[in-house]
């Protein structure tokens, strides 16, 4: 005896109950969701509490302008009782340019201070190729640091000079971003000269030496082909670099003489030093990753082994040990007299060294890739090398992100191993000197938060710009 | 053929010449003597049972795969290990492929104007019209800004049409190009390929979709085992099969 029934009217949504809603939906979700997660909660409550309670006092406690160790005990003493423990920031404020810059003299300081806001300038149009607002607004952020830096160290006339220089690429970012890619060609010579100094027409020359190379291949290759023009290209440009380049340099120095003053490897330290091996061995070793990788995978027989040795021999030694190689065994092997810099063999060898892990965390990307992406490229008729810059590459590199990204950041943390090959790294070279100075003698945990604070920062920041690029080149939408 | 558009005339000019053609994967005879002439203009569809080689047949066809004995030659051009002949050969035959290999990091667009921008050096906004162009003619102008991985299948499948027909090819290769494909797609993608036989395209297509090849196709070729079995006109090869073999597939594919 069904009655048959129609709705006549459609009802309105209503709020959710209360236990559905806003902060206790959230806590009931996500903290007590079972007795286990209950029990679980109330733990790391206790244990965030219980460490707080440890550390709080002591940074909170903190002292920042004192001369020596003692002096900060007793302030804090006096402060917060005889019992009471406390941070002493004094010997940060009273060294921090030890940890930023170890020995480089404080007249030369606006070198490095430049020479780290142009590395932001010349990575903007990479970093945000597509993005002009984006690349405008971080070079113009480190603009202003960089003029405030400077302002108690450069003349006025220097620092209207250097406000000049960057108002203009601000301004350049915002209307050409690719236009900006010629700064991140010339930065790798300017970094040089403005780090150690010297005559300019060293970098100059060294930069010519791509001149000489592209001037053969034009010259060459029409008659004698691609290869043949860019093997004796690159020949043609080995030579300048060897010889020529600095007969040339010298000649024009003795003519037009400019220069800064020559700045020894040895005054380098602290995190001048880990950016200087960082940045370089970061930027380097992606290429020569890239290139083993696409080796590892090559038809042909040699290229595949030499590959395939170069990353299992790099993998199974430890970076030490290349280390001590770089310091000790190079000098041995090149000819005697040469005076090859310490820093630059370090980042030769650490370069190399991510190369072989950048090679492999690559070929796991290219190994995702389906076969029908080669096949679609090979029919359509494109040449091996499209094929991987335009095809394979752009995936495969999108899929190793997250690992390449690793392997920047543990090389960046392993710049501090430089220390055993008498570099002065910030983490045990600076510490290791301001703990040995009477008035500091006994601090401990200071210095290393310091270090670990600037450590994190420059990490973090890597591996936020990774998810960043992971979101912005998802494409698959799946 | 009765129901012959009038373009859809075969020319007395040789597109494909394949002779005595042999292909072993390692120690496995995959193509066992393949003699096959494909004129210009001509639609051949091939069909057989699954693993009998036709996907290894027309991949030779644009040296996606390579034949150790015998001869192909493509519009002139003998395939060898030279790779400026293969390099030729493939930017003159197009390939649709079962998975559709659109490259999911570039959208519908740029998806077709690269090759002809990087191989045929066409400047980019040259490229673009005619990528448009094309994609108006598979009827789906309004998606070239987005990404492969937004398209349905079948849309994603005349893109890939659309992507080889940008560089204008004189062949046309189709392998399995509906098999991946949900039921309803099905017409949309056979509409396509319909229209581009229509017009005069050179088309060898594996398919199983025996509407398509009663409609257009002036021959059907049967592979089994690595073989040509039999090949005939297509109301022949449905009605009047001669081999045994041919028979038991053409029960099994048409259902009775
Ligand atoms: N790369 C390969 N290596 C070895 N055997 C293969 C390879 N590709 C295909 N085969 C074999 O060759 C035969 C023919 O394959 P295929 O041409 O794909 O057949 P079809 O497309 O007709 O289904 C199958 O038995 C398959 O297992
Ligand atoms: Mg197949």
């Amino acid at each position: 005896m069904s009655e048959a029934y129609v709705r006549g009217a459609i009802l309105p949504p209503l709020a959710p109950p209360v236990s559905e809603r806003g902060v206790v939906k959230w806590m009931r979700e996500n903290l007590f969701s079972g007795w286990l997660n209950s029990v679980l909660t109330v733990l790391a409550v206790l244990a965030v509490y219980y460490i707080a309670s440890l550390c709080l006092p002591w940074l909170l406690h903190g002292v920042w302008n004192a001369g020596s160790l003692g002096e900060c005990r007793s302030i804090i003493a006096t402060n917060y009782g005889p019992d009471a423990g406390g941070a002493c920031w004094a010997v940060i404020h009273a060294r921090w340019y030890q940890f930023i810059f170890g020995f480089y003299p404080i007249e030369a300081w606006w070198r490095p201070i430049l020479d780290f806001a142009l590395l932001f300038v010349a990575l903007a149009p990479v970093l945000f190729s597509d993005n002009p607002r984006k690349a405008a607004i971080m070079v113009g952020v480190v603009s202003v640091i960089l003029v405030l830096s400077l302002m108690a160290l450069v003349p006025w006339w220097a620092l209207l000079l250097t406000i000049a220089l960057m108002a203009g690429l601000s301004f350049l970012s915002y209307t050409a971003t690719s236009k900006l890619l010629w700064v991140a060609a010339v930065y790798p010579f300017l970094s040089v000269w403005l780090l150690w100094g010297g005559s300019v027409w060293g970098p100059v020359m060294a930069m010519a030496g791509f001149g000489v190379m592209v001037l053969v291949y034009r010259v060459i290759s029409p008659g004698l082909g691609v290869i043949m023009g860019t093997a004796l290209g690159f020949v043609a440009a080995c030579i300048w670099w060897l010889f020529l380049g600095s007969l040339a340099a010298a000649a024009i120095q003795s003519v037009v003489p400019f220069g800064l003053t020559y700045v020894e490897s040895d005054r380098f330290g602290g995190f001048l030093l880990a950016f200087v091996i960082g940045v370089s061995s970061i930027s380097i070793s992606l290429p020569i990753g890239v290139m083993l990788a696409l080796g590892r995978q090559s038809n042909m027989f040699l290229i595949r082994t030499l590959s395939v040795s170069f990353i299992e021999f790099v993998r199974g030694v430890p970076l030490i040990t290349m280390l001590f190689t770089a310091s000790l065994l190079l000098q041995y092997f090149l000819p005697p007299g040469n005076n090859f810099d310490l820093i630059l063999r370090v980042v030769i060898l650490v370069t190399l060294f991510s190369a072989a892990y950048n090679a492999e965390v690559i070929r796991g990307g290219l190994a995702a890739l389906p076969k029908g992406q080669y096949e679609a490229a090979d029919a359509l008729g494109l040449d091996y090398w499209q094929a991987q810059r335009l095809i394979i590459m752009p995936q495969a590199l999108k899929v190793s992100i997250p690992g390449v990204v690793s392997t920047f950041i543990g090389l960046f943390k392993d710049t501090t191993l430089v220390s055993f090959v008498g570099l002065l790294d910030p983490l045990r070279g600076v510490t290791t000197i301001v703990r040995a100075d009477l008035a500091w003698k006994g601090i401990y945990w200071e210095p290393y938060i310091f270090v670990a604070a600037i450590f994190f920062i420059a990490c973090f920041g890597m591996s936020r710009y990774s998810m960043y690029l992971e979101g912005k080149l998802k494409t698959d939408h799946r | 053929m009765a129901n012959a558009a009038p373009q859809m005339k075969v020319t007395d000019e040789v597109a494909v010449q394949i002779t005595a053609m042999n292909k072993w994967y390692g120690t496995f005879h995959v193509l066992r003597d393949i003699n096959m002439t494909v004129m210009r203009g001509e639609r051949i569809v091939i069909c057989g049972p699954s693993g009998s080689g036709k996907s290894t047949l027309i991949r030779c066809i644009n040296r996606l795969e390579e034949h150790q004995q015998g001869q192909i030659i493509v519009d002139g051009t003998e395939l060898t290990s030279d790779l400026k002949n293969i390099d030729k050969v493939r930017s003159e035959v197009g390939m649709v492929f079962q998975h559709f290999n659109l490259f999911p990091h570039l959208t519908i667009l740029e998806n077709l104007t690269l090759a002809p921008i990087w191989v045929r050096k066409v400047p980019k906004k040259e490229a673009e019209e005619t990528a448009m162009y094309f994609l108006s003619k598979v009827k789906i102008p309004e998606q070239a800004h987005k990404y492969p991985g937004q398209l349905s299948g079948g849309q994603q499948q005349r893109v890939a049409i659309a992507r080889s027909l940008c560089m204008r090819p004189r062949i046309m290769l189709f392998d399995e190009p509906t098999s991946a494909l949900d039921p309803e797609m099905i017409k949309e993608v056979l509409d396509t390929m319909i229209e581009l036989a229509q017009e005069g395209m050179t088309m060898l297509c594996v398919t199983h979709e025996m509407g398509f090849a009663q409609a257009v196709a002036n021959r059907v070729i049967f592979m089994d085992q690595g073989q040509i079995v039999e090949q005939n006109e297509p109301k022949e090869f449905f009605n009047n099969p001669k081999s045994e073999r041919t028979k038991l597939f053409l029960s099994q594919i048409l259902g009775h």
